[in-house]
């Protein structure tokens, strides 16, 4: 069986969710692995995230060097194919770092790539069965891949729910002498924070998230109107910021914000992964969809099939007579 | 007319003067010629344009709208102080060049105007010149106090207008008051010499500037009536010169502005006139890009543009605050021809227009409603110097997002939507509406009389499907054998082709002839305006097209529909003439009498309708465009109709309908507003016997009739 | 500067509706409406706007058959400077590290400074450009939404988490990968497609670029799709079956069962 690798994302000394949920995808592969735990970076940081891991992994790599103080994945991708073993699997989160990282280092490892996987069926012989999704996510796909030579596999975050074990305290090794002199031709230079923009939706409790089926700007205002007389806020899908009918700031997703409020109405929201990603602590979705098959109805706890332009104004108005507040 | 002798017989004073005056004469004629023929300059460089046909039509256009000053009067008041001026300065033409060569040929009588005649003409042209004189007078009063909206120029277009105008306006008094006095002066001069002379016209200008002369002697009338005539000569030439410098050139280029003016209605000029559509592919640049690529007639409306802000007031677009304006548009280009074509100076370098003097949103704002084509007195083209320049931007690559979905989607699938083609027919399809009527789709196997062309919006929204099918059950209520053509119709491209995609228009407009030659059907209806306007005048060599309002209004006068009464009393019932069925197509009174013979139906009129009616916000790919606007054009027409007392809004387009029922839910209007469809109208209304009964109806008929 | 961008012919998600085939190993084909990847085609108009400020060429590239000529012929309608088709029986069925294989072998016959790709094509892989950077040993960033040129390197923004924006200096001659939203790509018409109907397009053959058979197709592919299949709604979301004014009320149940309402 090949060695089994994760890459844990860190920031600031805290560690990802998507730590334990590799965790719990490299126990899919394999279930008797001990998967090895991957972590870049530089002083303190890297020195509690490490700690923080020892709890869910019984063997930690830790690489430190100051060229990898900000996780850069050229670099990162010099260190990792320094160190890796041969054929070995490593298991990377599918966001823009492991967009970045992966399909590079594993033509560098000379392994086999499979990018945003949802679920691992099993392992067969020298092959791994796995599920991905294509067209926007409207159909699934059964791939298999050939890891005689090892492989790079990039996890949809949020796909895979997160390892609840706690292991023996891990050990850490250290193998920041091995991955040599770290140079790149790509240098990071800062980083540009979102404006702020007048609401921050990750502090609501309730948000009324509005899509494409809210067709067009003046519409807008049916969902501000029962975001007010619940006092929530208005968020959004990345195609209602591309039409700039709302702000960037409102944008929830994988390129938007990430929200955890306890109540997400998703109205005329298809449930492409990518702005589901920007959901987390398992919030109760309600979603309105015209679409009997949008892709949003697996995920949310109730649905209801109508044209949001009508069924808000309604909900509103229920809002308003229970509440006793005048139209 | 003005006898001899007019200055004093001293001979040194009289060749003076008339060396004086004949220079005046050559240097104001030539510099006249010299800045006309600048003015021309742009017009040689300019694209071609074929308005030499049909000699007979533009003559008579030129009697109605120039000589009889015919949409004049849709201002009253400015109309016919206006027509008054115009009235007056025809008459005063002959007086004025009378009075011109009196100057170097002081015995000089123009022909036909002499003895009674004569003296009939100068009695005329005594009040001509008072009414004028009086009319500049309220014209500048009005500029001045009580300054009309329509006038003011928004500070992103420049300064104001008002002080160009009243200098203007003074000139014109000017030159009425140095014709009187010069008339006055030389009366009372024979008159105290002796000689006869006729009486001037009672309480007129020149009557009265004589009681203010009264009798002086001879050397200060002498001095009095060569100051009159110089400042005369001047003034007149000043003006002419003055005049290819501002708006004030309409009155030199109104008649051929007029003549040249466009015959055909409702279509679109070629992309280039004299290139066929098989050659287009040779033509380097399509459209309006810079200057040059504008028409010699375009540039001819620039120039004969009289500033009186009629089109920017009708226009709903400005109504609605966006960035377009009618007037400015033309105004800019004026300016811009001034700039870039001096009349002292060298023509410069010219840029692209959009950009420059237009911005995107400016051109592509314009719902081609027509509005202001209808309302201008020169008869100003607009709807094709904005294809135009849609072309040119179109050809560029440079348009918006917003329009580049749906354009590729008509190129794709046929319709705006993206949907597919096979469910184009699909809402015929539907169990409750198939029981009551079977549509057939003209497929080859089945064929019919007449085609019923649904058009996109009509196949696929939701909403719209009731159109459809309201229509299918008059026209089978009223016996028509028809059929769609399902999914082989395409989109009619009547947008496509005003937002300048010319060659995706062309590609549909053939695919749709081909199929509408193939069903061989022999007439064709349709519920959609646009499609109707596409059918009637873009495309050719089709069988004659009708709207259904014009089907129902026949069959109604030939009593083949009853009606059933209306249901409740307390609706208030008012029509809303679309753009493309009414104004562009003059089909107004077909949707009323439709209305009318419901009984018991309270109907009311807009203070704006039939040819002033107010564009609901456009149609087709205008759904798609997001324009930046202060608000929209269907609350505007919703607020319009409640003023009018109404609570119900008939239409007769599925593109006003999207529009009207948007806007009563932005205007709060839920509940106190709707609308309807003149189809859904007439369906609801109908009174109809069983099917069982009608098929039983059929079968004695047959019987009876030879079977 | 020598731009290469790298585009792909794909169905079209927005206009058509995905269905399985009949036999479960692919999605339904025949009614599809094809066009270029949108994400690649934000690739070539930020491909054309950069040469218009420095100068130089765009070329673009795609693998496959002759139906994919559309898309190049579109692109060179759009402003780019020459196309090139490769295709060869060889190629087919080749995994996502083939195709960067026999791309990185088309680069190596010419010369580019800067080579472009669109962030993901149909498939939602956005791996072709990285691992075509690593096999000719270029520098990569992916999920860029901003270029721009500073002599002999680019700065350049990558779209990273929260609607951030990740500021990099890259040296040339690198690998992008771009994502929608970086510009507003130009209109291409039927005009503009008629106007370069003659435009060659060369088609290459695996000699032409001088590739390693066993390097690509079927056999050489690790990751081979197996089938396609729609999953059984198993969490599916419980759905409200009511009137729309009950189903409204049992919302507003729900929200404040749920700590919604203050």
């Amino acid at each position: 069986m090949p060695r089994i690798f994760t890459y844990i994302q860190h920031r600031g000394g805290v560690v990802d969710d998507s730590a334990a949920e590799l965790l719990t995808a490299a126990k899919k592969i394999d279930p008797n692995t001990v998967p090895t735990a991957i972590l870049t970076g530089c002083v303190v940081d890297l020195e509690v995230a490490c700690s923080a891991v020892r709890s869910l992994y019984s063997e930690i790599w830790r690489v430190s060097h100051e060229a990898l103080i900000y996780p850069n994945a050229e670099v990162v991708r010099h260190a990792l194919s320094a160190i890796l073993p041969r054929n070995s699997i490593l298991l990377v989160p599918h966001d823009h770092f492991g967009i970045d990282l992966s399909p590079g280092l594993s033509v560098k490892l000379d392994s086999a790539f499979v990018p945003d996987v949802l679920a691992i069926d099993r392992m067969e012989g020298e092959s791994i069965s796995l599920v991905r999704q294509e067209f926007g996510g409207q159909v699934s796909v059964h791939v298999r891949c050939d890891v005689s030579t090892g492989a790079v596999i990039n996890i949809r975050p949020g796909a895979f729910k997160a390892d609840q074990s706690t292991a023996t305290s891990g050990v850490i090794v250290d193998k920041s002498s091995e991955v040599g002199v770290l140079t790149a031709r790509r240098r990071y230079v800062e980083t540009i924070v979102a404006e702020a923009g007048d609401v921050d939706i990750t502090k609501h409790n309730v948000l009324v998230s509005i899509g494409r089926g809210i067709q067009e700007k003046d519409n807008v205002a049916i969902a501000e109107e029962l975001a007010s007389v619940l006092g929530a806020a208005v968020s959004c899908s990345r195609p209602v910021v591309d039409a700039k009918w709302m702000e960037k700031s409102r944008q929830v997703g994988s390129s938007g914000k990430t929200v955890k409020p306890k109540v997400y109405l998703a109205c005329g929201i298809s449930g492409a992964f990518q702005h589901l990603a920007g959901l987390k602590g398992n919030p109760f979705v309600i979603a309105i969809n015209k679409n009997p098959k949008a892709p949003i109805f697996q995920v949310a706890d109730v649905g209801i099939v109508d044209d949001v332009l009508e069924f808000l104004p309604e909900l509103t108005q229920k809002v308003r007579e229970s509440r006793g507040i005048a139209a | 007319m003005i006898g001899p002798s007019l200055f004093s017989e001293t001979h040194g004073w009289l060749i003076m003067s008339h060396s004086l005056f004949l220079t005046i004469h050559i240097v104001g004629i030539a510099c006249f010629a010299y800045i006309v023929a600048k003015r021309l300059v742009p017009l040689f460089r300019a694209q071609q344009d074929f308005r030499f046909d049909r000699p007979l039509t533009r003559t008579g256009k030129v009697f109605k709208f120039w000589l009889g000053q015919w949409k004049h009067p849709r201002y009253k008041f400015a109309g016919i102080l206006h027509i008054l001026v115009f009235a007056g300065f025809i008459l005063l033409v002959a007086r004025a060049f009378s009075t011109l060569i009196v100057g170097i040929n002081q015995s000089f009588v123009m022909p036909g105007l002499s003895g009674p005649v004569g003296h009939l003409y100068d009695t005329v042209t005594d009040y001509a010149a008072t009414i004028v004189f009086l009319c500049m007078v309220v014209a500048a009063v009005r500029r001045l106090v009580f300054k009309p909206v329509r006038y003011a120029v928004p500070a992103k277009y420049g300064n104001d207008h008002t002080a160009d105008a009243v200098f203007l306006l003074g000139l014109i008094a000017l030159l009425m008051v140095a014709d009187s006095l010069f008339s006055a002066s030389t009366n009372t001069s024979n008159s105290l010499q002796g000689r006869p002379v006729e009486s001037l016209a009672l309480l007129s200008l020149p009557w009265m500037l004589q009681l203010l002369i009264g009798s002086p002697s001879l050397t200060t009338l002498a001095a009095l009536t060569f100051t009159a005539y110089l400042v005369h000569e001047i003034a007149f030439y000043f003006l002419l010169c003055y005049r290819p410098f501002g708006i004030q050139f309409h009155v030199e280029t109104s008649l051929f502005s007029i003549y040249f003016a466009k015959l055909e209605r409702g279509t679109l000029k070629p992309v280039r006139w004299g290139i066929s559509d098989e050659h287009l592919d040779r033509v380097k640049s399509f459209g309006v890009k810079k200057f040059e690529d504008f028409t010699w007639k375009h540039m001819l409306d620039f120039y004969s543009c009289a500033d009186c802000g009629r089109c920017a007031d009708n226009c709903p677009a400005n109504a609605a605050g966006r960035s377009l304006a009618p007037r400015f548009l033309t105004i800019k280009a004026r300016d811009y021809a001034f700039r870039h074509y001096p009349v002292f100076g060298k023509a410069n370098n010219s840029k692209p227009l959009v950009g420059e003097i237009y911005s995107e949103d400016e051109i592509w704002s314009c719902t081609t409603c027509g509005a202001c084509e209808e309302e201008c007195p020169l008869l100003v083209e607009y709807i094709d110097k904005i294809v135009d320049l849609r072309r040119g931007m179109i050809d560029d690559g440079n348009v918006p997002q917003s329009l580049q979905k749906p354009l590729k989607a008509l190129e794709s699938r046929g319709n705006p939507y993206g949907k597919l083609e096979k469910k184009r027919a699909e809402w015929t399809k539907t169990p409750e509406f198939r029981q009551g009527c079977d549509v057939k789709t003209l497929d080859g196997k089945k064929v019919a009389d007449t085609l019923y062309f649904v058009d996109s919006i009509t196949s696929y929204d939701d909403r719209m499907q009731s159109i459809g099918r309201s229509t299918t059950r008059i026209l089978s209520h009223i016996g028509e054998d028809f059929g769609i053509l399902g999914a082989a119709e395409k989109d009619s491209g009547h947008e496509v082709r005003r937002f300048g995609e010319e060659m995706l228009f062309q590609s549909l407009r053939d695919h749709n002839t081909d199929a509408v030659k193939a069903s061989r059907v022999t007439r064709i209806v349709t519920a959609d305006p646009h499609a109707y306007n596409a059918l009637k005048h873009d495309y050719k060599d089709l069988p004659p097209v009708e709207h259904i309002s014009q089907v129902v209004a026949r069959a109604v006068k030939a009593g083949k529909i009853e009606f059933k009464r209306v249901e409740d009393e307390a609706k208030v019932f008012t029509y809303h003439d679309p753009c493309y069925l009414g104004r562009h197509n003059q089909v107004y009174d077909d949707p009323r009498t439709v209305v009318d013979a419901i009984p018991g139906l309270k109907r009311v009129e807009m203070k704006r309708s039939r040819d002033r009616s107010f564009c609901c916000g456009g149609g087709g790919l205008m759904l798609f465009y997001e324009p930046t606007e202060e608000q929209r054009m269907g609350v505007l027409r919703v607020r319009m109709a409640a003023e009018a007392g109404a609570n119900v809004i008939v239409t007769a387009c599925p593109f006003c309908m999207v529009n009207i029922e948007d806007a009563i839910k932005v205007a709060g209007l839920e509940g106190k507003m709707s609308v309807l469809d003149l189809t859904e109208l007439v369906d609801q209304h109908i009174a109809r016997k069983s099917c069982a009964e009608i098929q039983k109806t059929q079968i004695e008929e047959t019987a009876t009739c030879g079977g | 500067m020598d731009i290469l961008v790298c585009v792909r012919r794909v169905p079209d998600t927005s206009e058509n509706e995905i269905k399985l085939n009949a036999e479960g190993n692919d999605i339904e084909r025949d009614e599809l409406v094809y066009s270029v990847n949108e994400p690649d085609n934000y690739a070539v108009e930020e491909a054309l706007q950069i040469r218009d400020r420095v100068g130089g060429t765009v070329t673009v590239v795609t693998v496959g058959g002759e139906e994919d000529e559309e898309v190049l012929r579109r692109e060179l309608a759009m402003g780019a400077n020459q196309a090139a088709l490769i295709s060869d029986d060889a190629f087919s069925a080749s995994d996502g590290r083939g195709i960067a294989t026999i791309l990185k072998s088309f680069v190596q016959k010419g010369h580019y400074d800067l080579i472009l790709t669109g962030v993901q094509a149909d498939d939602g892989a956005s791996q072709i450009g990285g691992m075509l950077a690593a096999m000719l040993d270029y520098p990569f960033a992916s999920l860029v939404n901003s270029i721009t040129v500073e002599g002999g390197k680019l700065r350049i923004s990558r779209e990273v988490e929260g609607g951030n924006r990740e500021i990099n200096e890259i040296e040339l001659p690198c690998v992008l990968s771009i994502q929608t939203g970086i510009n507003e790509p130009r209109y291409v018409g039927m005009r503009g497609i008629r106007q370069v109907a003659s435009v060659p397009i060369p088609t290459l053959r695996t000699t032409d670029i001088g590739v390693d058979h066993s390097a690509v197709g079927e056999r050489a592919a690790k990751v081979k799709r197996i089938d396609y299949f729609v999953p059984t709604l198993g969490n599916a979301a419980e759905m409200l079956k009511g009137s729309r004014e009950e189903n409204a009320e049992r919302v507003l149940e729900l929200i404040g069962a749920k700590g919604g309402l203050k």
